[in-house]
């Protein structure tokens, strides 16, 4: 019995000393913001650990909620899809930097008409997502779509009911395109949706909704839209040719864009490049100029370098665009002011 | 025992009367305490709401309680659709599930062959320990689909040119809605009245049903005239349960009441609830007005279920007094 109750005091012992040392070699970091990234953040930390050892914990709580943290200093870094301006991050002493990007796409549930056959111009689509065309066969859809047979059926625009970033992105672009839009529903992570739209939560909901519904349309981020086998519109951008959303669109539209810019959050809709998607942005990660903490700051620096130069096939499995290499080496740059 | 002396008997006798009253006085205070602790609980949470929920009360007003706007981009908040998103698919939810419940548990006590009762008995409370988001994702995948497909064109067909009833049923039919939130609740709520039904129709003692069934009467006439009345309470009791519990559901009912922020005359129209649009909006919400009446909107529920909590109290007392109980 003696000898029982020395091997379990020695092996508490070992673990205790274990758990000690492993926190003196890394520190933890820990993340919390944006819900968007979450699957790429969290699938850069398991491997990130798997290839140095080190521990990064996010949590997808919503980008307001991340800024909050960060702000009352309570995470090592915090996530947001929409970028804080200038002003804000230099009152706040944060530094940003762009990690992933995405699309938003519009998808549709119309019987006869597959994907990437129906073609709609920026105006086009805020009119049907501001209720102000109610019907598949209305003249502004035919016109655009000559030799395609739209059925007489009424639409149903399908949107996210909770506040999310994928709306605030989708909106902002449509506001961009009509000022109807922007006057009646706004842009926003929540809006004022006409009186035909039905919401479902998160980017799910919204897809079963659209594939539920005949006569739906809504608008879901790529990676879910491609999970779910939907059909997607082409979409008219800024060059005037008809893009069917791909992850490579999405890259397109980041080449053309400029992010020589404090906060590095250039505007990425509506881009010039040919083949650009035109529902594309970025999201982001917050952190702190000066810390006390070396450790953990440099832990914040590695994690981020570290997924950006080895994560971007991770990232393009779950249906997200990785930062072109030129923006990579900016980052890097930028990321020499976290100290 | 061996006593000693009979003073240190008395002596003995007096220190454990002493250490029962000692225990007593224990036990009392503790178990005050306890309830004090619900109250306390309760009152807090009454503070906070309030306290959050201040910036849109002096902003609104009463006229939060009847303002149908709900406007995050112009930050103009009204609590009307939720609270008649609320109330409409709790009452008719209400309406389908009390009368089922009621055929569930007269079945149950009254004609049921015994050895079905027990099976029977089981399924049905088993099917109040289904999770309520199980529920809403078979609300939302599995039966909206088939409500759009085989049952909303031929209601409308069949009820469309009614006058008033016809505009209950109108709009296109794209399966969730008011009424597709208020049949997934109904469903939610049947397993909780219909077990405290039977619960309490098993409480009428044999003699009364026996002579009752002796001079004639038939079985309906058994639970009209005998089962009913004397279980009156009881059977308010579980119709309020289930009203509480619907008035309060919140992802069952967010994933097919179709999140639209406004009031529709249709019921196949998508509509809101407060608990939807906290579940909903609550996790994004920027700091000031608009979290501010999301709190607000709470505060209406917990006030909500606070009156319907009374009025079954007073129904309940009044009944009671009636029977001279």
């Amino acid at each position: 019995m003696r000898t029982f109750n020395k091997m379990v005091l020695s092996t508490l012992a070992t673990a205790v000393g274990l758990v000690f040392s492993i926190s003196v070699l890394a520190a933890d970091i820990t993340g919390a913001g944006a819900t968007f990234p979450y699957a790429v953040y969290t699938k850069w930390a398991e491997a990130y650990q798997a290839a140095t050892g080190n521990k990064v914990n996010y949590q997808g709580i919503g980008s307001s909620g991340g800024i909050k943290q960060i702000k009352a200093k309570t995470v090592d870094f915090g996530g947001t899809d929409a970028p804080l301006e200038e002003a804000e991050l230099d009152a706040a002493k944060l530094v940003q930097v762009p990690t992933v990007m995405g699309g938003v796409t519009i998808v549709t549930n119309i019987p006869g008409i597959g994907s990437g056959k129906l073609k709609l111009d920026g105006n086009t689509a805020a009119n049907i997502f501001r209720g102000a065309i109610t019907k598949w066969n209305d003249p502004a859809i035919t016109r655009l779509n000559p030799g395609v047979a739209l059925p007489d059926l009424a639409i149903t625009v399908a949107n996210r009911s909770d506040g999310s970033g994928t709306t605030h992105v989708f909106t902002s672009y449509l506001a961009k395109q009509s000022l109807a839009f922007m006057r009646e529903v706004g842009a926003g992570k929540t809006v004022n949706w006409p009186s035909n739209a039905v919401g479902g939560k998160g980017n799910p909901g919204v897809a079963a909704n659209v594939q539920k519904i005949k006569g739906a349309i809504g608008y879901v981020d790529i990676a879910d839209a491609m999970k779910n086998n939907m059909n997607f519109v082409a979409l008219k951008n800024r060059a005037g040719n008809y893009i069917v959303p791909s992850q490579d669109a999405v890259a397109d539209a980041a080449a053309g864009a400029n992010f020589k810019v404090k906060g590095m959050a250039p505007d990425l809709l509506d881009q010039a490049h040919k083949n650009a998607w035109p529902i594309t942005s970025a999201t982001y990660v917050l952190a702190y100029e000066k810390s006390a903490d070396a450790a953990k700051q440099k832990g914040v620096v590695d994690f981020i370098s570290w997924s950006l130069n080895n994560g971007q096939k991770m990232a393009e499995e779950l249906g997200f665009v990785a930062l072109p290499a030129n923006v990579v080496k900016m980052v890097e740059a930028e990321m020499k002011n976290i100290k | 025992m061996s006593e000693p002396s009979p003073p240190a008997g008395i002596d003995l006798h007096a220190q454990q009367v002493r250490k029962f009253w000692l225990q007593d006085k224990i036990f009392h205070h503790a178990t005050q305490l306890f309830a004090f602790v619900v109250l306390a609980a309760l009152v807090g949470i009454l503070v906070s709401l309030t306290i959050e929920a201040w910036p849109s009360l002096k902003a609104f007003g009463p006229s939060f309680l009847w303002t149908n706007v709900w406007s995050v981009p112009d930050d103009e908040f009204g609590a009307l659709a939720a609270i008649y998103g609320t109330v409409v698919t709790s009452v008719l939810a209400l309406l389908i599930a009390v009368p089922i419940s009621f055929g569930i548990a007269l079945f149950l006590t009254e004609i049921c062959p015994v050895w079905l009762r027990r099976p029977l008995g089981t399924a049905i409370e088993l099917l109040a320990g289904i999770p309520s988001i199980v529920y809403g994702i078979w609300g939302l995948f599995v039966f909206a689909p088939l409500f759009a497909e085989y049952i909303q064109p031929p209601l409308q067909a069949l009820l469309g040119d009614v006058p008033v009833i016809g505009g209950w049923f109108s709009g296109p039919p794209i399966g969730v809605g008011i009424l597709t939130a208020s049949i997934v609740l109904s469903m939610m709520v049947i397993p909780f009245i219909a077990s405290v039904m039977r619960d309490v129709f098993e409480t009428v003692p044999d003699v009364l049903r026996e002579s009752a069934y002796a001079v004639g009467c038939t079985t309906w006439e058994v639970v009209r005239n005998v089962v009913l009345p004397y279980t009156r309470v009881g059977v308010i009791g579980g119709i309020m349960l289930g009203l509480g519990r619907a008035l309060g559901e919140t992802m069952a009912v967010t994933f097919v009441i179709g999140n639209a922020n406004r009031i529709n005359g249709s019921l196949f129209a998508p509509g809101t609830s407060i608990a939807s649009t906290l579940a909903n909006e609550f996790g994004e919400a920027d700091p000031g007005l608009h979290i501010a009446s999301l709190f607000e909107l709470g505060l209406v529920l917990f006030v909500i279920t606070f009156i319907v909590l009374a009025i079954s109290r007073w129904l309940i007392s009044r009944s009671m007094g009636s029977e001279g109980l």
